[in-house]
């Protein structure tokens, strides 16, 4: 019996030592990874030990070999989370010489907070913190700008990074430091007369559009942006008819980098802060709305031609608010208060026939055309405070949609006016308080699908003359008789020639 | 999104532009509980809202005991009485890829789409398309989680039977992982597994990899991943379906997905990048 027990004994010895044996790869041992095992399994008690014993069998000996590593110590990285919250941490310091009277006087800021409540009434927001951050950073805006007026105009995202873009008011005596322009070069330098002269081209581009003066028409505010409420703001520049022609007929993505530039056909001039301004005046111009009797034309001076549309608005002091189904119901309770944009990129036409009195004269277009093209019809758009009852439909898609915001507490709701040609674009309405907000892509609404436009027609080269005509080459036979031909004309101009100089010999 | 962690979790998507106000989120935490009790699901989800040009369809989704298959989903106008959706078939499927015109909001609008083929020198063959928008609306609800519903990975294990479940393990993905589009993973029938080399599949977990990555999708450049909220929340935007957008806090277990949009795919994405 005791050599029984002495042999299992020992066999259980020899068998402790085989699992106490280091493996020559890990230098770990069995017996060891197995009391860490067990450990593991009193200590956590899993349910189902049974399924999951291989996990914790990975996570032990995982937990093994990182006691083994390096005794490098790892430097603190700073996230990017780290970063922001410390450009962040000064949208929350108030200025130091924060007079009281500041307060009581009009703040260029609206009231933040009820704005951020109504907007999550109507469904439209970014969120309570971030609604609050943004509207800090436009507290910085205006501080560090000095502006009379300021609003958030809404947030437009992109691929990388988003834009929040906040609408000012132009103060008086700025001006733009315009970039020089190239202009174009129709007028290919001549070859040496003794050579033929390359054929020139013929092409003559169109006349451009005059850029509208700050703080008129399309460029009636100036707007700033920044990627995240606490970095810098970046003026965005003026936008020119040429590019908003040109944001009409491409559809592109927002990439967040306001320099890359922006390829894509039509050929888009500018680099995407210039796009992003364009499709922002486009957005205002489509579906800034406020409640009718909000706003009244403003009061015109001098002569009461009707040539020039209304461009000046004032808000209306006798305003009572409109009820909230009405609102709701009737598209005609509402009103745009910015201007139309034309065909031709403007808010206010141009008429570009008039030539002005001295037209360089290009070398080479002696076949300059002279006759001029009947006078071009000018363009009306709809006038300022138009209901949008008189709004078109697109693509079969009438272009409001409007609700109320509660059924349940119909007394306090708010109606909720959404644009369709402009995914993203909403209104509100309660009383006397309305505002309009974008958040969304950037991109009108496109119907059934884009198709770019197509690339013109090549242009022809050059006028055919004589001198590049084909012809047939002369054969033979016409050739001999040419031959002929000339030496009869010789023969007979000689004789002529000796018969005048025998004249002139008889004459003496 | 989880319906527990609604009342969360709407923030931190609402970068997106659309959040839900105050009501619609406290009728949605009591009849989504409801919901759940009434048609016995494992956890039900807030999946969505459909905008259309009288009503929006507010949409949710119950799943059972499989995630990936046992999927239901519901409708309603006022968050409070649901109605279900039929299951998306393949006939529905194509009935509805010829219809492209915004949503109504009338569940019982008949959509009548003609075509009109010439074939050769016979006389034209007319075919009239007729579809109820109930069932565009199963069909779209199903496309956008068959094409762009995103979950991290790691936070489903696929257990030996071939039951999809969450992983209770799931930590969350580190701030470096987050900010990769390898780690996130479609959430429907794999696709492109197969397609991928034997040395790539060695270095796959067949217990949580069993998904297509959003990394593979095509066109390259149709995900847009940004860190929001003061770059605390990692947030994916679909840029085939406008709308979509998927939320994931890393080192933490809390992600989710949810659409608000007009339930058009975008056809134009190519043009647009």
């Amino acid at each position: 019996m005791e050599s029984e027990d002495s042999r299992r004994l020992q066999s259980a010895a020899s068998f402790k030592a085989f699992l106490l044996k280091s493996s020559t790869e890990s230098h770990l041992n069995l017996y060891d990874h197995l009391t860490g095992m067990l450990l593991k399994v009193m200590d956590e008690h899993p349910p189902n030990v049974v399924d999951v014993i291989e996990d914790m069998s990975r996570d032990v000996k995982r937990a093994m070999l990182e006691e083994q590593q390096s005794s490098l110590r790892e430097l603190p990285e700073t996230s990017a989370a780290e970063l922001l919250a410390e450009q962040q941490r000064s949208l929350f310091s108030r200025p130091e010489d924060a007079d009281q009277e500041d307060e009581l006087m009009e703040t260029p800021l609206p009231n933040v907070s009820e704005l951020g409540f109504y907007l999550e009434q109507a469904g439209v927001g970014l969120g309570r913190e971030e609604t609050q951050r943004v509207f800090l950073a436009l507290k910085q805006l205006v501080e560090s700008q000095a502006l009379l007026r300021c609003r958030l105009w809404g947030k437009v995202l992109g691929t990388e990074s988003s834009y929040i873009v906040a609408e000012a008011e132009y103060r008086e005596g700025e001006e733009e430091e315009e970039p020089s322009l190239d202009e174009d070069e129709t007028e290919p330098e001549t070859e040496d007369t003794e050579t033929d002269p390359l054929p020139q081209s013929t092409y003559k581009p169109l006349p451009e559009v005059p850029k509208e003066a700050l703080g008129t028409g399309a460029n009636k505010y100036v707007y700033y942006v920044c990627k995240e409420p606490g970095l810098p703001w970046v003026k965005l520049p003026s936008v020119s008819p040429a590019q908003i022609t040109a944001a009409r007929q491409i559809r592109k993505f927002f990439t967040g980098r306001l320099d890359n530039p922006v390829a894509s056909y039509p050929p888009f001039p500018g680099n995407e802060a210039n796009y992003l301004r364009a499709q922002i005046a486009r957005i205002s111009a489509g579906t800034q709305v406020s409640p009718q009797g909000f706003f009244q034309a403003g009061e015109e001076e001098g002569d009461e031609e009707d040539t020039s549309p209304r461009d000046s608005y004032e808000a209306n002091p006798d305003f009572e608010g409109l009820p909230v189904t009405d609102m709701a119901e009737s598209l005609s309770s509402w009103v745009h208060h910015v201007q139309h944009i034309l065909q031709q990129g403007r808010c206010t036409w141009v008429n570009l026939a008039v030539k002005p009195g001295e037209d360089p004269n290009e070398e080479g277009e002696a076949e300059e055309k002279e006759e001029e093209p009947d006078e071009p019809e000018p363009e009306v758009g709809p006038p300022l405070l138009t209901p949008l009852s008189q709004d078109a439909e697109m693509f079969g898609t009438p272009p409001w949609t409007s609700k109320v915001s509660s059924t349940l507490t119909s007394q306090h709701a708010v109606a909720v006016l959404r644009s369709n040609l402009w995914p993203g674009s909403c209104a509100y309405a309660c009383g006397k308080k309305f505002e309009n907000i974008y958040v969304g892509w950037g991109l009108k609404y496109a119907g059934e699908g884009y198709s770019p436009l197509v690339p013109p027609l090549p242009q022809k080269e050059y006028p055919s003359g004589p001198e590049i005509t084909e012809a047939l080459d002369p054969s033979l036979e016409e050739e001999q008789v040419l031959k002929e031909a000339l030496e009869e004309q010789q023969a007979a101009q000689e004789e002529l020639q000796d018969s005048g100089d025998e004249a002139e010999e008889d004459d003496d | 999104m989880d319906s527990n962690s609604l009342y969360y979790s709407l923030e931190l998507v609402a970068g997106s532009g659309s959040t839900l106000n105050v009501e619609q989120r406290t009728a949605l935490q009591t009849s989504l509980v409801i919901l759940k009790k009434n048609y016995k699901f494992h956890r039900v989800l807030f999946w969505g809202k459909i905008l259309g040009l009288k009503e929006d369809y507010f949409i949710a989704q119950g799943r059972g005991e499989d995630e990936l298959q046992d999927k239901k989903n519901l409708y309603s106008f006022n968050c409070m009485d649901w109605f279900l959706l039929p299951p998306a078939t393949e006939s529905m499927m194509e009935k509805v890829s010829k219809i492209k015109s915004r949503f109504i909001g009338d569940p019982s609008f008949v959509y009548e789409h003609i075509e009109i083929r010439r074939q050769g020198e016979r006389d034209d063959a007319t075919e009239e398309v007729v579809v109820n928008e109930e069932s565009r609306l199963a069909v779209t609800v199903h496309q956008i989680d068959d094409e762009v519903s995103v979950v991290p990975r790691g936070a489903f294990v696929k257990s030996p039977h071939g039951l999809v479940q969450m992983n209770r393990s799931f930590g969350g993905l580190s701030h470096s992982e987050a900010g990769k589009l390898d780690n996130f993973l479609h959430f429907s029938e794999a696709k492109n597994l197969k397609k991928k080399s034997i040395l790539e599949m060695g270095d796959l977990n067949p217990a949580i990899d069993f998904l297509d990555v959003l990394s593979d999708d095509i066109p390259k450049g149709s995900w847009s991943l940004q860190l929001e909220c003061a770059s605390k929340v990692c947030v994916l935007r679909s840029l085939l379906w406008l709308g979509l957008s998927f939320y994931h806090v890393p080192m933490t277990p809390q992600h989710g997905y949810m659409y608000i949009g007009d339930g058009i795919k975008n056809l134009d994405l190519p043009f647009m990048l």
